[in-house]
């Protein structure tokens, strides 16, 4: 029985390896898509898989390519599950794959390794692990537009500008209990002791995602201040409810850009009036690029939107602005390579040398979409482009101008951690920068 | 001496101080406490009468209350929604009596338990399927359930009662209620509790065990409806919420399985144990305790009682 | 007719308890192993070796640590994915503190790690029974789980909260890492895959084996004719964790290379004891059986529309995936509760008789 199901296994497997190197013989550029549509962060998942296939189908409906040479995806579920992540990233890297978004700091974190050993590299847009940003030390990682230490740095700064300045103030810090959740706390520590101020951290559990009053309990007792929240998927809602209960002040009620979707927001409605989040790209459709999508894609029945009304929401917008980075690093490397039809490598070499100026972006067809991105050797966060947008009731309204974050001390933060991340592994490669 | 000092008496002189805040915990986790006695609810019905241990029960919420607000999505009237998804978990209970409870009369409990779990991962993907993975709001206002709250000033404080917290504790007591009333004064009530007592004797005076079995997985049902409503109410409905039901096997192992007044204390036990521990202890361990202080009271009560608060006496013969 | 017995005398009683008495078991045994060692690794695709028969390994390994505990001493147990994780950390202390020992050495000795921990949380088991004892090893399921995130010296306060695997070499050949070869990770997985299982054989068929069996039938009874229960019980956990903790080790240092505690969350405890009840209760073949079973049928789902050409999106795939996997699950435990490993046994026997009926 069990060489039965192994051989079967094995049949089948080698006929989907054979199917596939068969079909991507013709010239193509390769993009698997890692995402999650099912699971208990499906709700997050979905808007930003279907930003990001849309905008790449756009792209083949409308232009036939990249530079005439089409874009091949590849749908492969994980579940925000590390180890069907892996099996994903097994799965398609033979087949020529440019580029890995995994979607998930757990995932990430595992395929970091394993870029440059398969040279792939892997662009985690907005997540995963900070430190990955310093380029000399992760060649191959890319976290563009900012880490998330970049976006803790942004949202304090942003704090220290409210009501007369941070010294003395307690902060509040409510996060997912996972890797993604605690990455920013090594920064925050720092900044805590160099601007004086207080830190109060509120762990959520995985399984205590959809029940949390005992954290806003412990929030009424300690009345921070102000409160950050790195959370995702069912916690945002419930704790915005909870803090909604509590009658915290939504506008002293801070979440980092994967708190802040429309989904988290619009079951809570007028109660979270006033919650701040930050947030890369703009949200709504009225984007030549976006009506592009809708007549080329959505309205041609080619995407998996459920309804027309999801273009244009928060995570909507994320899902395309990472496939339009992905897009103009191929256009990147092609004109550095000369190449059409380009590998990993040169891959690479696109992302350290992508450019998302503000007349680029309007090129596009994305006028004042998103803050510039500028790619470089040295720093793979860019370290920008972050803004703050606040929930009216109804919808988001973009309420600051781009807030840099506190670069140099951050720099320095991240230089140490990838120190250390890369010292007990002897045959790292890394890269020296100009 | 500080450490001791933050164990033994640091947590008191905070209760002390704030007194309003320590009734606002206590509601909390009273309000706690009954949703996690109304998923082990759940568990006891069909743990009695068919000794099957229902890890679905949690998904079985999950579904049902996607159903409702996936048929109001739809536009049907919100009342009509709900007797419809009454009706959706009437034919579950058929479904899994006649194709899993059915075919395996006289396996051990946890072959039983393992094809609960098969069952969960069946609706998992069911609801998925039909539903889509995105979380939904429950039309809390459309089924009259209130919104809003009220503020009481106590000792010099507020608080804090949410209208749904005690909406949701109302329509506990009132499922408890009509369990009770059901399991005492009805013909059905009676043979469930002779088929919970002996399967073979209730086969051999005419009782069908098959229409048993079908009427308590759909009170079950009832139940994980019940259940559904409240916590998507309180949070919202997604698949995450489904591992809230693992905090009912705690409250089972504090009440017995097989009793009804066992899950309702052991609920309360394990409401309000856990939210005064993690409010006033749970700094001194780095928070987020509660995810297994639960299970660790449980597992203090049970090497004193074996069987629970309520259960039956464990006897073993050789 | 294809599988006799007939004309192989035993001439003593060693034969006689061989672990494989039959000619025809142990030709088949080295077929497999030839298969395992040889065919796989110089025709398998990276994918299929990565993918499949390493996690397969791994968890068959994890299987028949459960199967030692639920299967023969009828304990059962939810909490062996945290298990795994003991292992894993434990392993990441230990090569962190001995780096220049052999990695191998060091896998096999966090086993007595989780097996320590695992002794702990049996110990209520001599009070507590049947589903109060599955819910007891939830609480070591979720406060280890707690423990993993909060003590942040388990990971080396990495500022990712992970624990990430450093290369380590063996006899020159890089094992772990992200430059370790596919084929060495795999070798390395399989051999002590083999060797432990091999030892568990022996366990099981030994005396303690057999005060584990009595355990399970009837503990009363056996302690009346002499076992004692204190000792059994703890041992088939301490045995039972060490296996799981080996696994978890193995999993983390040879497959993924980098851990979070999610990939030791109750899921797995979940998984596991799905491959021991599918696979068969008591059985060592059952544990591979379940194992490869509840690991490779989602993968061999998930590849069947892509072959067949179908234009599925990959999430109604996923989706279609938990529906059949639950509803083959069900029906397996309707057909054959007792796991594939009757299946196998029913299927010799029917080979033994052909072409007769019985």
């Amino acid at each position: 029985m069990f060489k039965k199901i192994t051989m079967g296994a094995v049949a089948v497997t080698l006929a989907a390896t054979l199917q596939v190197t068969s079909a991507s013989a013709g010239e193509s550029l390769y993009v698997p898509q890692l995402s999650y549509r099912t699971g208990p962060f499906a709700a997050g998942g979905t808007p930003i898989a279907n930003g990001f296939g849309d905008y790449l189908a756009m792209i083949n409906a409308r232009d036939g390519g990249i530079n005439g040479v089409p874009i091949k995806t590849d749908e492969c579920e994980t579940g925000y599950n590390s180890q069907k992540g892996v099996e994903c990233y097994e799965a398609t890297k033979g087949k020529g794959a440019l580029v890995y978004n995994p979607y998930s700091t757990g995932i990430t974190l595992q395929l970091i390794p394993k870029a440059p050993v398969d040279k792939i590299p892997v662009f985690s847009m907005g997540y995963g692990l900070s430190a990955a940003a310093v380029g000399e030390k992760f060649p191959w990682t890319f976290n563009y537009p900012a880490t998330y230490w970049d976006q803790m740095s942004s949202i304090i700064k942003f704090i220290d500008s409210q009501d007369g300045g941070i010294k003395g103030k307690k902060i509040g810090f409510i996060y997912l209990d996972v890797g993604y959740g605690r990455e920013p706390i090594p920064l925050l520590d720092i900044l805590s002791k160099k601007m004086g101020f207080k830190v109060v951290k509120f762990p959520v559990g995985v399984k205590e995602m959809q029940s949390q009053s005992s954290q806003w309990l412990n929030v009424r007792k300690e009345r921070p201040d102000w409160m950050i929240m790195w959370g995702w998927g069912a916690m945002n809602t419930t704790a915005i409810k909870e803090a909604a209960k509590i009658r915290y002040p939504m506008d002293h009620f801070i979440g980092n850009w994967w708190s802040g979707a429309d989904v988290d927001l619009r079951p809570v409605g007028a109660a979270a009036k006033g919650y701040r989040s930050a947030n890369m790209a703009a949200s709504g459709a009225d984007f030549p690029a976006i009506q592009d999508v809708l007549k080329y894609v959505v309205d041609k029945g080619k995407s998996q939107v459920k309804d027309r009304s999801e273009v244009g929401t928060v995570l909507y917008n994320r899902g395309l602005y990472n496939a339009v980075a992905v897009v103009e690093a191929i256009r990147a490397a092609q004109k550095l390579t000369g190449k059409k039809v380009i590998d990993g490598s040169d891959m690479r070499l696109g992302f350290e040398n992508l450019d998302l100026s503000a007349e680029r972006m309007k090129e596009i067809g994305l006028p004042n979409f998103a803050l510039p991105i500028k790619g470089s050797c040295k720093n793979h966060g860019s370290g920008g482009a972050i803004f703050l947008q606040q929930w009216d009731g109804k919808k988001w309204v973009r309420t600051s101008d781009g807030i840099t974050p506190m670069t140099d001390l951050v720099r320095a933060a991240l230089v140490k951690a990838a120190d250390k991340y890369v010292a007990d592994k002897p045959g790292w490669q890394t890269q020296t920068c100009k | 001496m500080d450490f001791l000092y933050s164990v033994f008496i640091g947590p008191f002189i905070d209760m002390a101080s704030a007194p309003d805040f320590l009734l606002q915990v206590l509601w909390e986790g009273f309000v706690a406490g009954t949703l996690y006695s109304l998923i082990a609810l759940g568990f006891v019905l069909i743990f009695k009468a068919s000794g099957v241990f229902n890890f679905a029960q949690g998904i079985m919420a999950v579904f049902a209350a996607l159903t409702l607000v996936g048929l109001y999505e739809a536009g049907v009237p919100a009342y009509l929604a709900l007797l419809i998804t009454i009706g959706i978990m009437a034919l579950l209970a058929v479904g899994v009596e006649r194709l899993i409870l059915r075919h395996m009369v006289n396996q051990d409990e946890i072959i039983l338990f393992m094809a609960t779990i098969g069952l969960s991962y069946f609706l998992i993907g069911l609801g998925e399927l039909i539903f889509g993975g995105e979380t939904k709001s429950m039309i809390t206002e459309q089924l009259g359930l209130p919104t809003g709250s009220t503020t009481v000033d106590v000792a010099g404080g507020i608080v804090i009662l949410q209208h749904i917290d005690i909406a949701a504790a109302v329509i506990a007591v009132i499922m408890v209620v009509a369990l009770a009333v059901f399991f005492n004064i009805t013909r059905i009530g009676r043979a469930l509790r002779a088929v919970a007592d002996d399967h073979q004797a209730a086969l051999s005076v005419g009782i069908s065990l098959n229409q048993i079995w079908a009427i308590v997985w759909f009170a079950a049902g009832i139940v994980a409806l019940a259940t559904g409503i409240m916590w998507g109410a309180r949070s919202d409905v997604s698949f995450a919420l489904q591992i809230v039901a693992l905090k009912a096997l705690p409250v089972l192992m504090l009440g017995g399985f097989t009793s009804i007044p066992g899950a309702i204390v052991g609920g309360l036990i394990v409401g309000f144990g856990e939210k005064l521990f993690e409010v006033y202890w749970g700094g001194l361990m780095g928070g987020g305790v509660e995810g297994w202080f639960a299970y660790v009271i449980a597992l203090i009560f049970l090497l004193f009682r074996p069987q629970g608060l309520f259960g039956d006496k464990i006897i073993e013969r050789v | 007719m294809f599988y006799r017995e007939a004309g192989q005398y035993k001439t003593s009683y060693k034969e006689d308890s061989a672990i494989f008495p039959i000619l025809q078991d142990r030709i088949a045994i080295w077929f497999y192993l030839a298969v395992a060692f040889v065919i796989i690794p110089l025709f398998g695709s990276e994918f299929l070796i990565n993918s499949v028969m390493i996690p397969f390994l791994v968890f068959a390994l994890a299987t028949i640590g459960l199967n030692i505990l639920t299967g023969y001493t009828g304990q059962i147990s939810l909490g062996h994915g945290a298990f795994m994780g003991v292992g894993a950390y434990s392993t990441y202390k230990l090569v962190t503190y001995f780096p220049d020992t052999n990695v191998v050495v060091l896998i096999l000795l966090s086993g007595f790690f989780s097996a320590a921990v695992g002794m702990v949380f049996g110990l209520p088991s001599l009070k507590i029974k049947g589903f109060y004892l599955v819910v007891t090893t939830l609480a070591a399921q979720f406060f280890l789980e707690w423990a993993f995130i909060r003590i942040p010296w388990l990971y080396n306060y990495n500022d990712s909260g992970a624990i990430e695997v450093p290369q380590r070499e063996v006899f020159n050949i890089i094992v772990t890492g992200p430059d370790a070869s596919v084929l060495s990770r795999y070798f390395v997985v399989l051999s002590i895959v083999v060797v432990m299982t091999w030892i568990a054989s022996n366990i099981i068929h030994g005396r303690i084996g057999r005060s584990w069996m009595m355990i399970r039938d009837m503990d009363i009874a056996a302690e009346l004719i002499g076992v004692r229960p204190l000792f059994a019980k703890l041992s088939s956990f301490a045995v039972s964790s060490f296996y799981a903790g080996v696994a978890g080790a193995l999993m983390v240092f040879l497959w993924l290379g980098a851990a979070e505690v999610e990939s030791f969350d109750v899921n797995v405890s979940f998984q596991i004891l799905f491959m021991v009840i599918i696979g068969g209760l008591g059985s060592l073949v059952g544990s591979f059986l379940g194992a490869a079973f509840i690991w490779i049928l989602p993968i061999v789902i998930r590849a069947v529309p892509r072959i067949m050409g179908m234009d599925i999106n990959a999430s109604t795939v996923e989706q279609l995936n938990f529906m059949i996997v639950g509803a083959l699950i069900v029906l397996f435990l309707i057909i054959e509760p007792h796991g594939l490993a009757r299946m196998w046994a029913i299927l010799k026997q029917k080979l033994r008789v052909w072409p007769f009926p019985y």
